[in-house]
């Protein structure tokens, strides 16, 4: 089962990995969303998949599943989300401002 | 009693979020900040003291026991460097007041300035990984905003760049937790350290650890450096100067950290690789700093440059090595927020940014000119100044240990670092004066009074090193025997 969320992952990084490196700024930002989504079925894949019950004390069941990659994982989901407001935020402004949402065309500007 | 120790994190929190409902009162938010400062570098004085008499302060939140609820851990070496960040911060603050103006004050300015401090502070206390994660999140989130604040194009260009390379190394960094707790299954720091010296340093740990390396380079500006001097030199002077002062050397403690309390067995691989990575870094930015003309792009290859020598303590590997570093780092954490406010000083009195625009200053501006003349010989490490003491202590340890290309290429950076200041020195200064007296526009004393603070703080620290001695020795001997610091945060492992 790790294997299978692990292949996951890496599709799932390859994919972002080519949208990070082209050039339109909505693209980047998906890459970056994608990018994150990978860490975190990678963390949860790293705590190990084995089969347990929910981490609830009330289910009172023999074996749990690890609790403690949850947690790491609703931290930086929550993280992840407020650098990727920011970020599309940043980009609505430098469309509105530079008419562009194209890094080639940011490159040096004439008031400079 | 040591919940002391959580305070320099805690203090700038509270005090930014306070500061958000007291937007529109400047005076009062100005006064808070700075006093908020102030207590922080106060309380890091006074358990520095503690620390010598009572050994290394830890704190577990919620009574949890070591591994298993978050620790922070108070040693030497992150509260000297507390101390500093808020020394340089206050400088910062003051001349923030001068310069910064009414409408980047009433957008929350001084409540980032505080958030960023609070990740900064939290960065050099924790004894978590993740929870370091989260620090470098809180610090890197509030220098997105301070990078964009204004608004201008280019100030919106390079905060793209600035934030995707973040994001890019967050991930990196979430990825080798991920693998570290797959393979350890831990993330306290002593713990870590415990179970890799169980275990041995296998290659996959190797392999991890390079991962983290790769992570913290990308923070500080070691070798992959490429997003740095364009996202240094669009800010804010003041905030400019903090960045410059600040943010890379999160990276360097962080690496510090890692590398001689968890992955400290394989130094034949790890040490030699952020050796090379250090000598690459000092060439290209040796490079950097003299093939420019705009001032800012000049300093901030110097930041490059500067943390190439820091991490050339590292790769040495030795107590007198690091304790070199440190002192390097203090020197280097003031003398760049000195060079920053100088630069932006110059171009904000003159309107142009380019050393071949400017000449004869030192007619109208003789503190200035001094100032700068005073900068460049302590980056450069002549001796009265503080820049002196760790470049003289990383050099012999590096003649102990037989790394003579590292020390070549550490010294011969050194005079590029002089060549590229003089080059400003003597352009900017001498020469013709471009304007008549008339026209030149009057240098208010606000602007120069942090700057002639720092510069006073860099003559103190290189004639008085001896004072801060005890410290750097006890914060070197910590972090060249490890065991030191797993002991006082797992007493009973």
């Amino acid at each position: 089962m790790e294997s299978v969320i692990i292949i996951l992952a890496g599709i799932l990084v390859m994919i972002a990995t080519y949208l990070f490196l082209s050039r339109n700024l909505i693209r980047i930002i998906l890459g970056s969303a994608l990018l994150s989504h990978a860490v975190h079925l990678l963390l949860m894949a790293m705590g190990g998949l084995k089969k347990g019950g929910p981490p609830l004390l009330g289910e009172e069941l023999k074996t749990y599943t690890d609790a403690l990659p949850q947690a790491l994982i609703l931290t930086a989901i929550v993280i992840n989300f407020a650098v990727t407001a920011i970020f599309l935020v940043l980009a609505y402004r430098t469309y509105q401002k530079t008419g562009t949402d194209n890094l080639n065309a940011l490159r040096g500007f004439k008031d400079e | 009693m040591s919940n002391l120790i959580v305070l320099p994190m805690v203090i700038p929190i509270l005090i930014g979020i306070i500061l958000i409902f007291l937007r529109p009162y400047i005076k009062i938010q100005r006064w808070v900040s700075v006093l908020s400062v102030i207590f922080s570098g106060g309380l890091g004085l006074y358990l520095l003291k503690q620390i010598q008499t009572n050994g290394i302060l830890t704190l577990e939140f919620g009574e949890w026991k070591a591994p298993f609820g978050i620790v922070f851990v108070a040693d030497s070496f992150s509260m000297l460097l507390v101390v500093t960040t808020s020394f340089v911060t206050l400088v910062c603050l003051l001349y923030a007041f001068a310069t910064i103006g009414r409408a980047l004050e009433s957008m929350f300015f001084y409540s980032f300035v505080q958030f960023l401090i609070a990740g900064v502070n939290g960065s050099f206390l924790t004894g978590d990984l993740f929870n370091l994660f989260v620090c470098f999140e809180v610090m890197l989130v509030a220098s997105y905003i301070l990078v964009m604040i204004g608004g201008k194009k280019d100030q919106l260009r390079e905060s793209i760049k600035y934030i995707a390379i973040n994001v890019l190394s967050s991930w990196i960094f979430l990825v080798a937790i991920a693998y570290l707790y797959g393979t350890l299954g831990t993330l306290n720091m002593a713990h870590l350290a415990v179970r890799v010296s169980e275990v041995g340093q296998t290659p996959l740990l190797t392999t991890i650890s390079i991962l983290l390396l790769i992570v913290f380079s990308l923070k500080s500006g070691l070798l992959l450096y490429f997003w740095l001097p364009g996202s240094y030199s669009v800010p804010p002077t003041a905030v400019a100067a903090l960045f410059g002062a600040l943010l890379t050397k999160v990276g360097i403690y962080a690496m510090f950290r890692i590398f001689t309390l968890i992955f400290n067995h394989e130094p034949a691989i790890t040490h030699t690789l952020i050796g090379v990575m250090a000598a690459v870094t000092l060439i290209i930015g040796s490079i950097g700093a003299i093939a420019y003309k705009d001032l800012r792009q000049i300093a901030a290859f110097n930041v490059v440059i500067a943390v190439g020598f820091i991490m050339v303590g590292l790769a040495v590997f030795s107590t007198v090595a690091l304790e070199g570093s440190i002192y390097y780092l203090i020197h280097d954490m003031i003398v760049k927020a000195l060079l920053f406010l100088l630069v932006g000083t110059m171009i904000a009195l003159t309107g142009k940014n380019r050393l071949n625009q400017m000449s004869g200053l030192i007619r109208n501006y003789p503190v200035l000119g001094w100032l700068v003349f005073i900068v460049t010989l302590s980056l450069a490490g002549i001796p009265p100044f503080s820049g002196f003491l760790g470049k003289v202590l990383v050099g012999g340890a590096a003649v102990e240990k037989g790394n003579f290309v590292l020390l070549a290429l550490a010294f011969i950076s050194s005079l590029f670092v002089l060549y590229s200041l003089l080059r400003i020195f003597m352009n900017c200064f001498w020469g013709e004066t471009i304007l008549s007296i008339e026209d030149e526009p009057p240098l208010k004393k606000s602007w120069l009074i942090p700057s002639i603070i720092l510069s006073v703080a860099t003559f103190v620290l290189g004639v008085g090193a001896e004072s801060i001695a005890v410290y750097v020795n006890d914060a070197a001997h910590t972090l060249m025997n490890p065991e030191i610091y797993i002991d006082a945060v797992l007493p009973d492992k």
